[in-house]
This record gives structure tokens, C-alpha cells and sequence, in this order.
């Protein structure tokens, strides 16, 4: 029985130009085991999984399933052998109901083409009660929580009668209630024979869910371990290769004169019709790091868009250092006392088919120092001053300053943003989900950075999904809830769980999410 | 010296120029085969009096003659090309170009011939005129968010009837085309300084070339060494980028085609203030030079320098077009093998990302074998 692998994956290498993605990678999954599959970003996960799909193929190595070599050409194959996924980011249709995106691709259809969506429902219904789903068939999806549409991608991949269940980053977007249902959700799948292949950085979820784990690093193979014999510390080793501080070391917060006051703001949101922020107000000091802690989705970016000049207030006042920004240009903010490390590096952050030095000036090219008065570039200068930052930030790259921004690292072109964003000295810096994404050293790093300019007695305001990050950097917390600010925390007395609770608005009253 | 080679392989102006290269060969590889099945007896030599253009003659003075002709329908080329290019650098595709050209031609033509302005106002007035076309579809673009491939594409039509319209006040009582402005009205042709003499008295050819030429050489400044440059390209890489570090990225839009419209508009004036062709007020199709414009910036590797022998290389083909053996092959044949190596032009970008690819297997193999090798010789 111990012996009965429901897939395993023998010896993989896969090359791209300039990189082994993976480089002799065996996985071995056990029929009926929960099984995490632990590494920093660019470990080769993906490429691994993508291997499985049938998207790459290996150069070297094979795939087996109970035992026997199959070949995995495409997508199709994989499905046809029992093979699902439950990416990241849903591939759901949002105008659609529970039930008509679980058949999709799949449809129940009687000999003249119409749909047999009784059947459907009978059979979704009878899985859905027997793993605990709880999912409404007939809900449209656009209505129900994150959670719930998690749980109808599950339910896609129950109802193809799939063996093989792969789960990437599930819990990147849950609350903690809903990650404990999720974890309690997988535990019921894998005894009933499932089995889970379980993507994820996050140790305490693997420490708690998986049974054994599979540990990758730049490419290579790392080794296989018992989740019981094994401990957090022992993990993060293998993960990162070196002792990791999980503690953000910092001085009590001093906080000082209000630098940043937002008065009644309320922005309108792109996606829905509603207001994505509704006449919220606060206050962050200088010298004290106040962080925004919500579930993704729930106003921060457009409450951060509206800071930062790059929505219009359709209500509401902001000040700055005293002076009045409401209708202040981007320009005229960024230059007078407000830095923003953006949300997403390559839509907002970066020119990434420039130089590391353009990117580096991207916030002060039009100053004396980079551009002569005939408005010609100081080239010279840009130089120096890009490798200055470089040097001072430990930004690494291949050609240093003439680095395509592109071709550099994740981490290191959200260092660069970092050294961008916090030279120019602000009274205020925007940071904005600063370590998506990032390895463990590159977050340890920028907290570090965010701390010191705290430190230097500017105001921080940081926005942050990670709530590992938001109980440990934070001098402050305000929950944001569906557009509103519903609770204030401090983080040294307060618990996950109680901020868990916020997050889902459970602790306001309104609303009936469960 | 295996790594020299490699190196500048990996220049982007050398690939650039490779691949050019390559596209110009395929095309005229197809050209051929089309010949071939069209009259399989003359091809050959049809294939190479379009390349020879004005080397079929065999005396020096005549060929230097009409050497001179194409230089003289290069410059708008240019102009045109530089449009394409200035605009699609910043992430816009002025396909408009084609009806700032016409525009700025009608406006050139009438200036000329109804007001006998001097060439320089004539000219400024083509470059005006081509600027307000573009600003309206700039404009169009940052405030009601219409695509300027679409504003472009109309603004082509309703200027080319209007232009139509306009000259048929200019035009000659017995033919659909408009006047010749060197006898109507001498002053408004471009002064020549000289360069006539260069090319066996050619008339046409004027410091319409020179001027062209420096245009561009200013249009490659201003992209790579100016604030101006740094902020349009910024904006055409990532529009979010540019709004986030506060760039004004409507103003940028409008001033890009606005300058796109003018560079196209000022090649028409270059143009017809040669007297060199006249507008015929019965076309029913916008003056190709814009559209070619789009196949000479790409096959100049979207290069300003670049542009400036792409240019020239696709008008040698069309002006050689008209050389191919009337008895053989009907009038529509040039234009046909012209247009397919034209069409080939554009795929340079293509060959660049595919001689890229082929590069980077290569070398990963040469790598891996290195690896091997190693590793084997390590078991030893």
C-alpha cells in the first residue's frame, strides 16, 4: 500500500534558454496523501506543474501514472488522466451560475443537443454533500465570496471525476476561517482517496494540512520530508537554503505630527458600480507605520489610487504635511513629500523595456541634475546616480545600470523600486503590497527598509494582504472591509483570529458572509 | 574570437540589419515565383531590371537622371516613415499618416497655385496642415478614447475628398490634374541650390533631400537623447508607468500625433513643391506613400537612420517596378511585385524575434554539451 504512487514524476529537466528550470526534479505523490509542494518564487513550481499539464515537455525525465509511462502531451491528456487544477487566480465566468460553470467544457447533453441540467444538479449536489462544499448550485458566481468560488473550482475538478487534485496558492486570497474550511475541505478529499498536490509558501498551512512535502530550489531538487518528523525552521532552511529571521526587529513607534489626513474620501470604483471606498477617514503620524489590512478586493486599491492622484475623489479631502492635495496633480505629489511603491511592479512600477537606469530616474528625470535646460539628458549623471542607488540598495542585475528591466529578477526590480521610491526622501511613503511575490530574503530585506524610514520619521502607510506581514510590521492596523474602514487594531494586543474576523466583516455586524 | 562574433550577432542595430536584409531576399525570392507563374520565359530578367531601376540605362547621364528621380520620391517616403515611427514609439499606430500627407499636399498645392505663396510658407502650411489632422485624431484619442487606427482610416477618406474637392479649383480645364506650379507659379517651387547639376540637370531635385535627411537625424536626437524623447517613449512602453510617475500622457498623445501629422504633412510639401507629379483630382485612392510609410519604418528596424535607406531601397523597387517587360507581363505587375516585397518588409520585426530564438537554442546547446563534456570528463 505505502508503494502505490497515483502519479510520479521521475527525473524531470526542463530547460528554457539561459535557465534550468528544472533541473532532475522527482516528485512522488501517493495515492490518498496530501502532499505540499514548498518553494520560493522562480523555484521551478510552476514549470513543474506545467510540466504535469502538458504545456512544456521535459527534455529529460518521466511521468508515471500508477506505475505505468504515460506521455503528456497537452492539456487534454492530463485531464483524460484524471489530472485538475485549481489555479490561482479562477477561471471562472462571473455572469454565470455555479452550476453552469462546473459543466462547462463538459456539458450533459440528450441526443438532440439540449442540456441535461437535472442531472447535472443531482450529481453536483450529491459531491457537494459528500466533501462538505456546501456551494449553491444556482448561485451566480459575481454574488458569492472568494471562498465559495474556490469551492466551485473544486467542485469542477469532482465532477470530471478527477483523481489527482492540484491545488496552486489556495489560500493566497482566503481569510484564516476560510483557510482552516479549505484545509478541513482537502483533508476530506484525500480521505476519500484523493490525491492533493498542495503549492505553497506558506509553512504554517503546510505544517498544519500536508502529509509529507517536496521541497524545490532554484531549479533543483532539495529532498522529501515527513511532515511530522520535520519542524517551520527545518523547512525554511531547505527553502531558502540559509536561517531565515521570521521576527521584524523594530523600536517602539514614536509617532509625531499628522502627515497624512484623509478626510470623508470616497472613490468610485472601475469594476462595479458601486464606490469601491466609501467616506473613509484617517490619520497616519510621522514616525509610525500604519498598515491597511484586508482581504484583496475589499477598496485598498482604489483607497491607495486615491491617495496617490491616480483616481479622482468623488467626495472627500486629503492633506499632506498640512497642505491641501485633493486635486493636486501625480507630479505635484510625487514631488512634494509622497513616494508610492505601487502595487503591481510591471503595470505601474516599472518602464521594463528600459534600462535599470531610466527606471531608476523614472520619478525625477525632469530635475536639473538629469536634464540640461535645452532639455537634452545628462546621461553622465543618470549614470552615477543610478549606480549610487545600486550600490546603495544592493540591487543585482546582469549588466548593472544598462540592465533591461525586464530581464532582471522580481525581487530585485521591487528593490529598485524600493531604492527609487525612499531616496527621494518622502514625508510620505505609499507602500503597497511591497513583497508580493518576493522570496524570503527579499522580504526581509524591504521590511527592513520600511521600518528605517519610519525610523528616519516619515510616515508609512502600508497596504498588505499577508497578514504575517501586517501583524509584524505594523505599528497600527485598519481593517478595510467592502470599501469602509471597519475596525482599528493594535497589532501587539490583538490576535490573527480577531483580525480574521474583521476581514470577513464579521466583527462590524453588516453583512452575512460566511 | 568564437565570442566577438557572437557578440555583435547579439547587436540590436546588427540584427536589425541582418534581418532587413533577410526580408528584402524573400521578398524578391517571391516576387520571382510569382513572375515565374505568371510567364515563366521572362522572370529572370524581369526580376533584375526592377532591382537595376535606373542602371537598365546604359548611359551615366541618363541613369544619374533618373538616380535622381527616385531621391526625389524618397524624401516624402522619409518624411512619412518618420511619422509611422515617431508614433509608434510612443505605442500609437499612425496609420492616419496617409490623409495627413494628402492633406498636407492639397493645402501645399493650393497654397502654391491659388495664393503663388513663396515655397517656404507653402511648405509650413503642408506641415500644419498634416500637424491638425494628427491632433484630431490626438485628441479624439485622449478625450473620447476613439482608436487613432480608426480616426486615422476616416480622417484618410474625408481628407481625400476634400482635397479632391479643393484642387478642382486649381486644376487644368482639360485634364483631371492641377496645374504645374513651376509655370503658374515659379517661386513656389523648393530652390534647388545646385544639386540639379549633381544629377545630370535633374529639376526635381531640390533640398527637399537634404532636408529630409536632417529631419530625420533631429527625429533620432529627440527620441534617444532629450527629457521630451525619454517621456514619449516611457509612455508608448507603459502607458500605467507613465501616468504613475505623473507624465502627462493626454498631452504626450496629442503632441505625438500632432508632430507624427506634421512630419507626414511636410513630406507632402517636399513632394509636390518639386513639381515633380500633380494631383489628380479624380483618385479614388489615398496617395500610398503614407501606407508605404508603415512598410519603411519597419524596414529600417524603426530607426530614423534606418528609415532613411529603407526608404530609398522600397522606392528604387517601386520606381523600378515600371521597367518590367510590358509585352510579357500587363502595367499591374510592378505594382504587384513592388507591393510583395514592400509586404515582405514588414515582417522584420519577425525575423529579428525568430534569428533571436535560433540564437539562444544555439548557444543553450553549446552550453549543455559543455556541461556534459565536463561532467564525463570529471568521471574520469
Amino acid at each position: 500500500m505505502e508503494q502505490a504512487y497515483a502519479i510520479e514524476m521521475l527525473h524531470i529537466t526542463k530547460r528554457f534558454p539561459g535557465i534550468v528550470a528544472n533541473d532532475d526534479i522527482t516528485l512522488q505523490l501517493k495515492k490518498g496523501e496530501i502532499h505540499a509542494l514548498l518553494g520560493e518564487n522562480g523555484a521551478g513550481k510552476s514549470t513543474l506543474m506545467s510540466v504535469l499539464f502538458g504545456l512544456y515537455q521535459a527534455e529529460e525525465g518521466v511521468i508515471k501514472k500508477d506505475g505505468k509511462e504515460v506521455n503528456i502531451k497537452d492539456p487534454n491528456d492530463a485531464n483524460r488522466l484524471g489530472i485538475g487544477m485549481v489555479h490561482q487566480h479562477f477561471k471562472l465566468v462571473e455572469c454565470f451560475s455555479v452550476l453552469d460553470n462546473i459543466i462547462l467544457g463538459d456539458e450533459p447533453t440528450d441526443k438532440a443537443g439540449f442540456l441535461k441540467k437535472d442531472e447535472a444538479r443531482k450529481k453536483i449536489i450529491e459531491l457537494s454533500d459528500k466533501y462538505g462544499l456546501s456551494v449553491d448550485p444556482d448561485a451566480i458566481i459575481e454574488d458569492i465570496t472568494v471562498g465559495m468560488q474556490q469551492r466551485t473550482e473544486i467542485l469542477k475538478m469532482l465532477y470530471r471525476e478527477n483523481e489527482i487534485l492540484i491545488f496552486d496558492e489556495p489560500t493566497a486570497v482566503l481569510t484564516p476561517q476560510e483557510i482552516e474550511e479549505l484545509i478541513q475541505i482537502m483533508k476530506n478529499l484525500a480521505k476519500e482517496g484523493k490525491s492533493i498536490l498542495f503549492i505553497s509558501h506558506k509553512l504554517n498551512e503546510i505544517m498544519e494540512a500536508a502529509d509529507r512535502c517536496t521541497v524545490l530550489r532554484k531549479g533543483k531538487y532539495i529532498g522529501t520530508v515527513n511532515i511530522k518528523d520535520t519542524n517551520k525552521e527545518e523547512l525554511s532552511r531547505m527553502m531558502v537554503g540559509r536561517d531565515v529571521d521570521f521576527v521584524v526587529h523594530k523600536e517602539e513607534a514614536k509617532p509625531g505630527d499628522v502627515i497624512l489626513n484623509v478626510e470623508g474620501m470616497t472613490v468610485a470604483s472601475k469594476v462595479h458600480h458601486n464606490n469601491a471606498v466609501k467616506n473613509v477617514s484617517f490619520k497616519v503620524h510621522a514616525g509610525e507605520i500604519v498598515c491597511i489590512a484586508g482581504i484583496d478586493g475589499n477598496g485598498q486599491t482604489e483607497l491607495v489610487y486615491g491617495i496617490t492622484g491616480l483616481e479622482p475623489l468623488k467626495e472627500g479631502k486629503i492633506t499632506l504635511g498640512g497642505r491641501d492635495i485633493t486635486h493636486a496633480s501625480i507630479r505635484d505629489r510625487n514631488t512634494h513629500g509622497m513616494s508610492h511603491i505601487p502595487e503591481d511592479r510591471h503595470k505601474h512600477g516599472l518602464v521594463l523595456d528600459y534600462s535599470l537606469e531610466y527606471n531608476m530616474i523614472l520619478q525625477r528625470y525632469f530635475e536639473p541634475q538629469f536634464v540640461s535646460g535645452a532639455g537634452f539628458l545628462k546621461r553622465k549623471n543618470i549614470r552615477e546616480y543610478s549606480d549610487k542607488l545600486i550600490e546603495q540598495y544592493d540591487v543585482r542585475s546582469g549588466q548593472g545600470s544598462i540592465t533591461t528591466a525586464r530581464s532582471m529578477s522580481g525581487g530585485n526590480q521591487q528593490k529598485a523600486i524600493v531604492a527609487r521610491e525612499i531616496d527621494k526622501d518622502p514625508e510620505l511613503l505609499v507602500a503597497v503590497q511591497p513583497t508580493r511575490g518576493l522570496d524570503v530574503g527579499a522580504i526581509e530585506y524591504i521590511h527592513k527598509q520600511l521600518v528605517a524610514v519610519r525610523d528616519a520619521g516619515h510616515a508609512v502607510l502600508l497596504v498588505s494582504l499577508e497578514l504575517d506581514e501586517v501583524m509584524s510590521v505594523s505599528d497600527r492596523i485598519l481593517v478595510m472591509y467592502e470599501g469602509e474602514i471597519v475596525g482599528e487594531l493594535d497589532p501587539k494586543k490583538t490576535t490573527v483570529e480577531e483580525l480574521g474576523l474583521y476581514m470577513a466583516g464579521a466583527k462590524k455586524g453588516a453583512g452575512g458572509n460566511e | 574570437m568564437n565570442k566577438e562574433k557572437r557578440s555583435l550577432l547579439k547587436n540590436d542595430g546588427v540584427q536589425s540589419f541582418i534581418a532587413s536584409i533577410i526580408c528584402i531576399l524573400l521578398g524578391l525570392l517571391l516576387g520571382y515565383v510569382v513572375l515565374l507563374f505568371i510567364n515563366p520565359a521572362g522572370a529572370g530578367e524581369a526580376i533584375t531590371s526592377l532591382v537595376k531601376n535606373f542602371f537598365n540605362y546604359p548611359n551615366t547621364t541618363i541613369a544619374l537622371k533618373y538616380f535622381g528621380s527616385t531621391l526625389v520620391k524618397t524624401a516624402p517616403l522619409l518624411m512619412c516613415s518618420l511619422s509611422i515611427l515617431f508614433a509608434y514609439k510612443v505605442g500609437l499606430f499612425n496609420i492616419g499618416a496617409a490623409g495627413q500627407y494628402a492633406f498636407g499636399a492639397g493645402i501645399a498645392i493650393y497654397a502654391a497655385l491659388a495664393w503663388q505663396l513663396p515655397w517656404w510658407v507653402c511648405l509650413l502650411l503642408a506641415m500644419a496642415a498634416g500637424a491638425v489632422l494628427g491632433t484630431i485624431s490626438g485628441i479624439l484619442k485622449s478625450y473620447c478614447n476613439v482608436n487613432e487606427v480608426i480616426s486615422g482610416i476616416m480622417l484618410n477618406w474625408i481628407t481625400l475628398y476634400a482635397m479632391n474637392d479643393l484642387l478642382t479649383n486649381v486644376k487644368e480645364s482639360a485634364s483631371p490634374y492641377t496645374m504645374h506650379i513651376e509655370s503658374v507659379s515659379p517661386q513656389s517651387i523648393m530652390p534647388t541650390l545646385g544639386l540639379d547639376t549633381l544629377f545630370s540637370n535633374n529639376q526635381y531635385v531640390t533640398i527637399s533631400i537634404p532636408i529630409s535627411i536632417i529631419i530625420a537625424i533631429i527625429v533620432y536626437i529627440v527620441m534617444e537623447k532629450t527629457k521630451f524623447g525619454y517621456e514619449l517613449k516611457a509612455t508608448g512602453f507603459n502607458k500605467n508607468a507613465a501616468k504613475y510617475c505623473g507624465m502627462a500622457e493626454k498631452r504626450n498623445t496629442i503632441l505625438t500625433l500632432l508632430i507624427g501629422g506634421g512630419l507626414a504633412g511636410l513630406g507632402a510639401g517636399l513632394f509636390y513643391l518639386t513639381g515633380f507629379e500633380q494631383w489628380s483630382c479624380g483618385q479614388s485612392a489615398v496617395p500610398a506613400m503614407g501606407f508605404n510609410g508603415i512598410a519603411a519604418a519597419f524596414l529600417g528596424g524603426l530607426n530614423p537612420i534606418g528609415s532613411i535607406f529603407s526608404s530609398y531601397f522600397i522606392q528604387h523597387i517601386t520606381v523600378g517596378g515600371a521597367y518590367l517587360d510590358k509585352s510579357m507581363y500587363c502595367t499591374q505587375i510592378s505594382d504587384l511585385i513592388s507591393s510583395i516585397i514592400i509586404y515582405l518588409c514588414g515582417f522584420v520585426l519577425f525575423m529579428k524575434f525568430v534569428m533571436n530564438n535560433i540564437a539562444a537554442k544555439r548557444e543553450e546547446k553549446a552550453k549543455a554539451a559543455a556541461k556534459a563534456a565536463e561532467q564525463e570528463g570529471g568521471n574520469e
